[in-house]
Parts: structure tokens; C-alpha cells; sequence
């Protein structure tokens, strides 16, 4: 069975309930536990028509619980009949759907998780083995994300920059389970940029095709974090790489920069040299600037004080750059002050957020140490 | 969404403001800690933030390897250290300072006459996975 071609139905599935006259909530429950029928019994019982069948079986799943509900409550709820589809457009739905499940109402751990279960499809088992969070901690979060959302009017549109922020974190974090939040970022961001057509959605979905390109060769043996300076290129996927460039190039096009797509310019010009020596640095500090300009993020800063320290030199990269020990390890080492460079590497290892990139420190710092030494 | 250790100690942490050991607390006090105890974790469970908690056991020894083929060396009980840990809880959170304002409430469980004991938590964040976007 195909389960991401599955997953794919999720939304407009739930746009069909929601549709009949279900409540997101419900039409939201009713589609779950289909999809979950489904993953049991269609290995070895596929339906003819996929979209059909969840489409039924979520149905009478909500029929089931609106009568048990309507029965506790004593009273008749007219759920009966069952209104035909109407000529609604089905894309409209699920893009309804994605600002409803990251709205800016809820606390991002809650929209992400409604996000991949309502839109993404993904069970809450599987959530959370992707966060390695508990299964019923994942359903608190999903739960109390509808109730928070029950009470909005949806005939609004939503906050476009919301959603994107969840996209870019699930993509962002996208390591631990079986699932592959990466891949799943991906999937949704090409969903919705079709669906909206907007090119900051464009640019996500560039930045995320040209990092994905790199997966491979990010990590080594053990899990070892491999920097972008060292990265066997050969191995980059050229075909994630050249899509990405093209969305990129029609995005910019537009003339509407937003900080993705000058994130994925900057991610672009990395992808296009051959190597660390080839790149275009120049351009990438333009490209810093202007995401200084749209965030003023101190991250931002720093990425860009390394890109001076490739262009003008480690002392112009020093120059200016707030104290932040990893970046200021590299720019010292570039600069010839190895002893330094050693403390500082030392010193960022222990204000490490990863274990893969507090080893890689470590690694860093035990190198030069060891140059020290000879 | 970040993790984080909260670390109870029996001993090792600066000394509590309310410092009257569990062990002469009335029954009821003791009862009125366990719950609040529970209570919280129950509302950690429910608002999505829970994700583990245990108690240990005060005794325990240092265990050693002595070398390939031997049986390793055990040491202890560890009369003499200075810092021993309780127990735990592990949640994962928005931010840091949703963090510490759990750690606060953790810290203000009741002990002796029923008043807060004000204890020292250890606040700890976890090393989480590297993040896909570096550059």
C-alpha cells in the first residue's frame, strides 16, 4: 500500500465532512480513525476507489459517535440524511484546513501537531515517535488544539506567515521515528503552493528542496555531523537542486521578497558551487543583508559574519560580530590564532544544543589542539 | 518544542526555605504533598507537556569496570557524596521560560504546616537534534 498517497486524501476528506455538516472536530476524529481502518485492512483488501471508501467509512464513523453522542443528550440531531457534494471547489477546503490547523491562535507545538495529523495525515502514534513524545501527550495537544480552534469562524483567511512557520519547523526538526517530518514538510509545502500560488510559499518550498538535496551527505558514520564545507558534492542531489532553483527563479520573478526565499538564494548559491572556494560569498552576504532587513534576527547576523569572513577575510567577518564562540572559533582559525580558536571551539561545544553538533565541537576543538601540538 | 529535566535532590541542592524533612511531617501533610505531586503532573498530562517522571530510590552503589574477563567492582552505598538525586520529570514546552514557571510551581509543593517548601529544582535543557536548516 501506497501510505502517502493515502495520506494525501486526508484533507479532502475531511473537507467532505466538514462539508456534510460535520464540525472539524468531529469530521477531524472521523477521519483518523478511518485512516487508521485503512492502514490496517487495505494490505490485504485495497479498495477500487480510495477516496471513496475513506469518504465512507469516516462517515459512518461520525454518524456513529453523533448518534451515541445525540442519544447521551436524549435528543434527535438531523445527521440523517446525507446532504449531496456540492460543486465546492475541494482545494479550497484543504487550504481552509491548513489555516485552521497552524492558527495563530494556538501554541505552535499544538498547531504542528494538528497540522500533520489533520492535513499531513499522520497518525497521533506516529507524531509522536517523529518527537519522541508520548502518544498520549500528542493526543492532549491535538485535542485541546480543536477545542481552541472550534469556537473560530473559518469563513476567514488565515494567517499565510503561520502556516509557513509551522511548515519550516516540521521541516526543521525533521529526524527522530520512522516518519520523515522533512519528506512530510515537503509533501505540504508543494500542496500548498499549489494551492495558493503565493512566493513566499514558492520560496519554502525552494529552501526546503535545496537542503533536502544535501540529506545525504550532512551526516556520517555514527550519526556525525559533516559541515557544509566538507560535504562530498557529488552526492547532492541535482535533480532536488535544479527544481529548486526553478521554483526559486519564478518566485523571485514576482518581485515580493520575503526571508524564504532569500533564505533558499542563499542556499541556492551554496547548491550551484563546486566548491567552498567557488562560491559566490559576495552574493551571499547581499542575500544576508537582505534577511537582516525582513528578520534582524541575531542567527541571521551570525550566518552572515561567517559568509563576510569567506568574502573579505576572517578579520572583516570578526569585525562587528557579536560574541557567539562557535562562529568566532572558525573566524580565529581562519585567521591563524589556533590557540584561541581551540578555547573557543571548546567553549561553544559546551553551549552545544545537539548532541551531534556538541561532539562535532568537540571534534573541532581536539583538531586544533592537536595542530597546536606539532 | 524543547525538552527539559527537572532535577529533584535529596541532598546536593542549596537547602530548602521551609526545611523540615518529609519524615516529620504529619500524615496528612505528607498525603497533602503526594497529591499536589500527582495534581501536577495530571495537569502537565493534560495540557500536552508531560513526558515522563520517576522517583529513585535513595540507595545505590558506584559500579566500576575492572578490566576484560573480571566481574566489575562495586563501591558503596555513597555515604559520603554530596549531591544525590530523588527523581525527575521530563517535559517538553514552548519555551524556556515556560520552563522555569513549571519548575516555580514544582518547587512550591507543600511540606511541613502545609507551607510551600520552596525547594531548589535543577532546571535542565536536553540536547535536542541538530536542526535541518544551518546556513
Amino acid at each position: 500500500m501506497n501510505e502517502p498517497l493515502l495520506r494525501e486524501l486526508v484533507p479532502a476528506v475531511i473537507g467532505v465532512l466538514v462539508r456534510r455538516g460535520a464540525d472539524f472536530a468531529s469530521a477531524e476524529d472521523a477521519v483518523q480513525e478511518a485512516l487508521i481502518r485503512a492502514l490496517d485492512s487495505w494490505p490485504d483488501d485495497p479498495p477500487r476507489d480510495q477516496k471513496a471508501w475513506l469518504v465512507a467509512a469516516a462517515w459512518r464513523k461520525f454518524l456513529d459517535s453523533a448518534r451515541a453522542e445525540a442519544s447521551r443528550r436524549g435528543r434527535e440531531l438531523a445527521v440523517e440524511a446525507e446532504p449531496a457534494a456540492g460543486p465546492v471547489p475541494v482545494a479550497d477546503d484543504t487550504l481552509r484546513l491548513y489555516f485552521l490547523c497552524a492558527h495563530p491562535a494556538l501554541p505552535e507545538s499544538s498547531a504542528v501537531a494538528l497540522t500533520l495529523r489533520a492535513v499531513g495525515g499522520l497518525t497521533t502514534r506516529q507524531i509522536a515517535a517523529a518527537y519522541l513524545v508520548p502518544e498520549a501527550t500528542i493526543a492532549q495537544r491535538i485535542s485541546r488544539a480543536k477545542r481552541r480552534i472550534a469556537g473560530l469562524p473559518l469563513d476567514q483567511p488565515g494567517d499565510l506567515a503561520t502556516v509557513l512557520r509551522v511548515l519550516y519547523l516540521v521541516f526543521n526538526e525533521g529526524y527522530g521515528g520512522d516518519v520523515d517530518l522533512s519528506g512530510e514538510a515537503i509533501r505540504l509545502a508543494r500542496q500548498l503552493a499549489v494551492l495558493t500560488g503565493e512566493p513566499e510559499v514558492a520560496g519554502l518550498l525552494a529552501l526546503m528542496l535545496l537542503h533536502h538535496a544535501r540529506r545525504a551527505t550532512r551526516t556520517g558514520p555514527g550519526g556525525r555531523l559533516v559541515p557544509l564545507g566538507e560535504q562530498d558534492r557529488s552526492r547532492w542531489d541535482t535533480g532536488l537542486i535544479a527544481e529548486g532553483v526553478t521554483i526559486l527563479q519564478a518566485a523571485l520573478a514576482r518581485d515580493r521578497l520575503g526571508e524564504y526565499q532569500a533564505q533558499a538564494a542563499i542556499a541556492a548559491l551554496h547548491a550551484d558551487a563546486g566548491t567552498t572556494a567557488e562560491t559566490d560569498w559576495v552574493q551571499i552576504v547581499e542575500w544576508y543583508d537582505e534577511l537582516v532587513r525582513l528578520t534582524g534576527s541575531p542567527v541571521v547576523r551570525l550566518n552572515r559574519a561567517v559568509a563576510v569572513g569567506e568574502a573579505d577575510g576572517p578579520q572583516a567577518g570578526l569585525s562587528g560580530l557579536p560574541r557567539y564562540a562557535a562562529v568566532q572559533a572558525h573566524l580565529r582559525e581562519r585567521a591563524g590564532d589556533l590557540e584561541r580558536a581551540a578555547e573557543l571551539y571548546a567553549e561553544a561545544a559546551r553551549a552545544a544544543a545537539s548532541v551531534p553538533e556538541r561532539d562535532h565541537l568537540t571534534r573541532q576543538a581536539a583538531r586544533v589542539r592537536q595542530l597546536l601540538r606539532r | 518544542m524543547a525538552k527539559y529535566l527537572l532535577l529533584k535532590h535529596y541532598r546536593g541542592a542549596p537547602a530548602p526555605v521551609n526545611n523540615i524533612p518529609m519524615d516529620q511531617w504529619t500524615p496528612d501533610e505528607v498525603d497533602a504533598h503526594v497529591k499536589f505531586m500527582n495534581d501536577f503532573a495530571a495537569r502537565l498530562e493534560s495540557s500536552g507537556e508531560f513526558i515522563d517522571g520517576q522517583a529513585l530510590s535513595p540507595d545505590g552503589v558506584w559500579v566500576r569496570s575492572d578490566g576484560e574477563g573480571r566481574a566489575p567492582l562495586t563501591d558503596g552505598p555513597f555515604a559520603e557524596t554530596k549531591d544525590l538525586i530523588a527523581g525527575w520529570m521530563i517535559i517538553d514546552v514552548d519555551s524556556w521560560d515556560r520552563a522555569v514557571e513549571l519548575a516555580g510551581e514544582l518547587s512550591a509543593a507543600p511540606g511541613a504546616d502545609g507551607k510551600p517548601i520552596h525547594e531548589w529544582l535543577e532546571l535542565r535543557p536536553f540536547l535536542a537534534a541538530p536542526p535541518t536548516v544551518t546556513e
